[in-house]
């Protein structure tokens, strides 16, 4: 964990909080069958920020953000993202997709398809942009997590941690305002872990907007400005890193804490 | 630490080995023998079992083939000929080939119809085949099923026009209306098709197929190999959308569609084929309205084609089911909505998966087209075990004609089959 920090110096000019909201959850519930897995979260998240999501595994927080583009239905409350509310509205709902960037534990490629197809297939058949300008805008975003030389490779040629930065320039390609990250490092062997945290900071050095659920608590001190620690369904502390890894006011947290930060 | 770098253990190559050809007996066929067929005992007296049974099976076939008659007008002759030795009497086949092939009515003057059909199908059905090449021949492909049933079945050409007419007519209002509604478009392309179908039947006049550029040849006079070939093209091309339909619904979230779904699969997949050929022939009638005399012909289609689009829809499913549920939330979460999702993510990846399966059912397809001998149509089976076997002259022919019959078939499915195989390794992208 601490290697990452010592790492480099990060940019911190363009990580500017705004006043804009991005996201806005108020009182919401969710329920599988007649377990309660979500219990009223509020949560507002402006433009610029940062948020890393911790807790024990269970505790609900991949579910939180899934929540958030509509791969999991709330039952309560109500979310709206980037000024648009989610509801069973599917015109609504694939306009949030597309405005949300999302990147998963495994990936989630395409496997039939060459890197370079599964960059720019959703914005050639979402967006309606060009073939030509998409495939450009995708190696850009090739260049930019640094494997443009894979183009023209098929998923299952990469390694894992070459998979989940194409699986970022994927997302990146729709040009979302809010990325979201369900433990986009757990599936990765350590070495790999590395490159794709890079990639993480490099995003987050632009302003990206990110929700990250993740276990690099490393990467949560350096780049986050807020980090939300949930357990049982419910958000139990949020703070500032700085605050919330070196004074812990929950005894929940600080249990968290000392297992994960103690060996 | 420091045992280990002593010098005992430190090694430098002095120089490149120069690469050296393997001792003898270690290449070719000798090394191949001896690893495959003499590897021990047990495998060296196999070996040369296998090789005995293979010499008392071909010492019996091989003198029945090459002493085979080809000449001779009937069974009785070709005794004559072979004076009591072993010998096939092949003539059979020279002599009935065009009732083999085209069934006893099809009219002898015009076999080129057929023939023609045949080669335009391989033209039609190669980008389909062989996405390599260029996509325009798919023009071609879409216009081919009215260009064969003219024809094959001959008469006027506009009703094979206004057939076409209607499904583009179909297609229009379904790219301009689709787009904002799914089920307007779909509902209205129907109905289009319809309205084109209805005007355009009043408007041919009666008996335009009297004096036509092609004679009509009517549905009971087609058989032989070409009535095999032409149920199992057209039932596998319609059973292949059908049941890609069905297995999708299957899944649907929305009940109506899902249960219709189920109980037509379920249903159809518990009932025996030869039952539905006997409805298809004899009941179905009783659906139609009283004046329409829908053809015999399309009637097996329809029910050749329920049963084998059930059968895929399973097979698919299957393919459907062994996709990771990450690839759906995929597609999702980049906004693809529903169609998009299926057609560019779900289905190559699922169809893939399927192959082995939906070759499997087209290849049990097409054989099963020899069941409809049983409800007297001429195929190739029916023509084998009806006009020819009960003719005086060949009377008694089993083996040539049977062998016969099982070698066309085996031809086109091995055929099936190699396809297969080539499109499994082309779309192999996963290197697993």
């Amino acid at each position: 964990m601490s290697e990452l920090m010592s790492d480099r110096q990060i940019d911190r000019s363009k990580m500017q909080v705004s006043d804009e909201v991005a996201i806005e959850i108020n009182g919401m519930n969710k329920w599988y069958g007649s377990f309660h897995v979500l219990r009223d979260i509020n949560l507002t998240v402006n433009q610029g920020e940062r948020i890393v999501i911790a807790g024990p595994s269970g505790s609900g927080k991949s579910t939180l953000i899934r929540c958030l583009n509509a791969l999991e239905e709330h039952q309560q409350g109500k979310i709206v993202v980037d000024g648009t509310e989610l509801s069973n509205d599917l015109k609504n709902i694939d306009k949030i997709r597309s405005e949300v960037g999302m990147v998963f534990q495994h990936f989630n490629l395409f496997p039939h398809l060459t890197i370079l197809e599964n960059c720019t297939l959703a914005p050639i058949w979402v967006r309606k942009t060009p073939k030509k300008e998409a495939e450009e805008r995708a190696m850009h975003f090739l260049e930019k997590v640094k494997i443009p030389e894979q183009a023209n490779k098929y998923p299952g040629m990469l390694s894992g941690g070459q998979q989940q930065r194409v699986a970022i320039a994927r997302s990146l390609c729709m040009m979302p305002r809010i990325m979201l990250f369900d433990e986009p490092t757990s599936a990765l062997d350590p070495e790999m872990i590395k490159e794709v945290l890079d990639t993480m900071i490099e995003l987050a050095e632009e302003g990206m907007t990110m929700l990250c659920v993740t276990h690099e608590m490393g990467f949560a001190r350096q780049v986050a400005n807020r980090v939300i620690f949930m357990d049982a369904g419910q958000i139990v502390e949020q703070n500032e890193p700085e605050e919330f890894f070196n004074n812990p006011k929950s005894d929940r947290t600080k249990l968290f804490l000392s297992q994960i930060l103690g060996h | 630490m420091t045992d280990q770098t002593t010098n005992s253990i430190a090694f430098v190559a002095d120089g490149t080995i120069p690469p050296s050809p393997p001792p003898a007996g270690e290449t070719g066929p000798i090394k191949w023998l001896r690893e495959n067929l003499f590897s021990n005992a047990v495998n060296s007296v196999l070996t040369i079992l296998a090789l005995l049974a293979i010499y008392m099976i071909l010492a019996r076939i091989l003198p029945w083939v090459l002493n085979g008659v080809w000449t001779t007008s009937s069974l009785a002759e070709c005794r004559e000929v072979l004076q009591g030795k072993v010998g096939a009497c092949f003539s059979v086949l020279t002599e009935r080939w065009n009732q083999l092939l085209y069934g006893f009515k099809y009219p002898v003057d015009q076999y080129w119809r057929p023939n023609l059909a045949l080669v335009l199908l391989l033209v039609a059905i190669a980008p389909v085949l062989f996405f390599d090449l260029p996509r325009k021949l798919l023009a071609f492909t879409a216009v081919y099923p009215f260009l064969a049933f003219w024809l094959i079945w001959g008469g006027t050409i506009l009703a094979p026009i206004v057939a076409l007419l209607g499904f583009a007519a179909g297609a229009f209002v379904f790219q301009t209306y689709g787009k904002s509604s799914f089920a307007i478009g779909f509902f209205g392309a129907i109905a289009a098709a319809f309205a084109v179908w209805i005007i355009g039947g009043a408007l041919i006049p009666e008996g335009a197929s009297d004096n036509a550029m092609l004679q009509a040849v009517p549905s009971r006079d087609l058989g032989g190999f070409m009535l095999n070939l032409m149920l199992g093209v057209t039932c596998v091309s319609l059973s292949l959308p059908l049941g890609i339909a069905l297995a999708l619904g299957r899944q649907s979230d929305m009940p109506l569609i899902k249960w219709i779904c189920v109980i037509f699969i379920e249903f159809v997949r518990g009932v025996p084929l030869i039952t539905l050929l006997f409805v298809a022939s004899v009941m179905l009638a009783y659906f139609f309205p009283p004046e329409s005399t829908v053809d015999l012909f399309l009637r097996v289609v329809i029910m050749i084609t329920m049963f084998s689009a059930a059968y895929i829809a399973e097979v698919i499913r299957g393919g459907l089911a062994a996709l990771p549920k990450g690839q759906y939330e995929a597609a999702d979460s980049l906004g693809l909505d529903y169609p998009q999702a299926m057609r560019l993510i779900i289905l190559p990846q699922a169809l893939k998966i399927s192959i082995p399966g939906i070759v499997n059912v087209a290849v049990g397809l097409f054989k099963d087209t020899t069941l409809v001998s049983v409800i007297s149509m001429f195929d190739l089976v029916g023509m084998i075990r009806g006009p020819i076997l009960a003719s005086t002259e060949w009377n008694g022919v089993y083996w040539e004609l049977l062998g016969f019959a099982a070698l066309l078939f085996f031809v086109v499915c091995y055929g099936i089959s190699q396809y297969s195989q080539w499109l499994e390794r082309r779309l192999a992208t996963d290197h697993r």
